[in-house]
């Protein structure tokens, strides 16, 4: 067994856990919070994803033990209210069973501050000259499809869920 | 899984030492916790090298530029440097994966990574040299459909799944490596190995040897290069045939071309000849489909995978035509 600090949603949590522990079973089995998902376990589905020091992460291929002293985030560190993006997956059904829901939310939500700071998907290649300099302008659905490729939908909810993302993102339809 | 010791490295002389003791390096784990997860892997010690400084992406002072291997694929392929001038390469990274593995994947991580060949990923097959040396390969008569055309042996017809690293072999890069003995650069082409006899060696690192970095020399390509990749889906797969294709025009001439092809070979497939009968050559689809005939004769393909040849062949010309008619991205001079 090996000891952890993480600051989990803000709060600072001290974990005791076998070494051999990913972020995933630490969140779900030590620390209660089931809002991260199982789905392939082996970094092909998305469900699982979290931040860790504000990035998007596969939490079944984090080893905890490896992000020691990190600050996590999970679907859980929502504010009470839903926000703008988890209204416009209401709004749009970004969903069927919902099992991927909060992987793609917590996924969507990075995305866009990716696309904020300018970050480049490989669809940008096919924008403008000044795309890959500088990032898109525009986040079109061919950016939202690719940024969110790592998130499988199962019911195959796509449709709906890039629908909910370009209406959160506030870009024309 | 099977447990095992972990330890976080303060210094790159403590991770080799450690290393030499036995230790496996341990990064962003994406392909590594993956693969002891299926047991594939079964290391007993764990050093991870991902608090190390070695995440800079600095300018060379021969106008190039030295990426660190603990640098995210995320941090270099939207790195300002390389979208200017390796555009490539940004590319390609982005071709790879999904945002999450590559915030994670490391830039060292992303050279040593193992083939996807389904009967290495699974140790309830058998037949696998890669993974049990002289156990056989269930692949070449078996489900070979994503296999090599070029540089396989009897022993093993794995690929490479790397992304990056064709664009790296297209780029002339150079790999730092920290080791027992002290530190040494290789060359890209001299990193990876075809299987041979030996498939279980991907590369030519010593024991205990660590990728501090990748050199990537100043490159004249940046207008005109593209990174054309095909696979089963349009994302998030692995490349069936990918082109990394560059060339620098004088008037519509072609004066100079890099080529290398990946998911076609146990290394990226850098074809000098067929970049050599480009130099000169009008920037024309003829050129092109003699490069790409030149690339592809060579090609031995396997029951499964004959379609490859043709996808090869013309993703050559279609990357050579994106590369010439000039990069989205390029600079306005």
């Amino acid at each position: 067994m090996t000891e952890l600090h993480l600051r989990i949603n803000g709060t600072p949590r001290r974990v005791r856990a076998d070494v051999r522990s990913t972020l995933l079973d630490l969140l779900r089995e030590h620390l209660g919070l089931t809002g991260t998902k199982k789905g392939c376990d082996h970094g092909l589905c998305g469900a699982c994803t979290v931040t860790v020091e504000g990035e998007r992460v596969l939490s079944c291929l984090t080893l905890a033990v490896s992000i020691d002293g990190a600050s996590v985030e999970t679907i859980e560190g929502s504010d009470p209210q839903i926000d703008a993006l988890q209204c416009a997956f209401l709004r749009h059904d970004g969903f069927q069973c919902g099992y991927c829901t909060s992987g793609q939310i917590t996924s969507a939500r990075a995305m866009l501050r990716e696309v904020a700071r300018g970050d480049l998907s490989v669809a940008s290649f096919e924008g403008c000259r000044h795309t890959v300099p500088e990032g898109p302008q525009h986040l079109c659905d061919d950016e939202i499809r690719e940024r969110m490729a790592g998130n499988i939908c199962r019911c195959g909810a796509y449709a709906n869920i890039v629908a909910a993302i370009r209406d959160a993102a506030g870009a024309p339809s | 899984m099977k447990t095992f010791a972990f330890e976080h490295a303060d210094t790159v002389v403590g991770a080799v030492r450690s290393a030499t003791a036995g230790a496996r390096y341990y990064a962003g784990g994406t392909n590594l916790l993956d693969l002891m997860k299926l047991g594939v892997e079964t290391p007993a010690a764990l050093v991870d090298i991902g608090r190390l400084d070695l995440r800079a992406i600095t300018a060379t002072d021969s106008g190039g530029v030295l990426v660190g291997a603990g640098a995210t694929n995320s941090a270099v392929a939207n790195h300002p440097v390389i979208r200017r001038d390796y555009p490539m390469l940004s590319q390609a990274i982005l071709s790879g994966a999904t945002t999450q593995i590559r915030n994670m994947a490391t830039a060292g991580g992303n050279l040593m990574q193992r083939t996807r060949c389904p009967y290495f990923m699974d140790p309830s097959f058998a037949h696998c040299n890669k993974r049990d040396p002289g156990s056989g390969c269930a692949a070449r008569d078996g489900f070979n459909r994503e296999h090599a055309l070029f540089g396989a042996s009897a022993a093993c017809v794995a690929v490479h799944p790397s992304d990056m690293a064709v664009a790296l072999a297209a780029l002339d890069a150079r790999v730092h490596v920290r080791g027992p003995a002290g530190s040494r650069t290789v060359g890209l082409d001299e990193f990876f190995v075809l299987p041979g006899e030996s498939p279980e060696r991907d590369n030519t690192l010593r024991p205990a040897e660590l990728i501090t970095g990748i050199e990537l020399p100043p490159s004249r390509l940046a207008r005109h290069s593209w990174y054309l990749k095909v696979r089963d889906r349009h994302s998030y797969a692995f490349a069936l045939v990918s082109v990394a294709a560059g060339v620098e025009l004088l008037d519509g001439e072609i004066v100079a071309a890099a080529l290398a092809l990946g998911g076609v070979a146990a290394t990226p497939w850098r074809v000098a000849a067929a970049e050599a009968i480009l130099i000169g050559a009008r920037a024309t689809d003829t050129a092109f489909r003699a490069a790409a005939e030149l690339i592809t004769a060579d090609a031995v393909p396997l029951a499964q995978n004959g379609f490859k040849v043709d996808l090869a062949r013309n993703s050559v010309v279609r990357a050579l035509r994106r590369a010439s008619a000039g990069h989205a991205t390029a600079p306005t001079r």
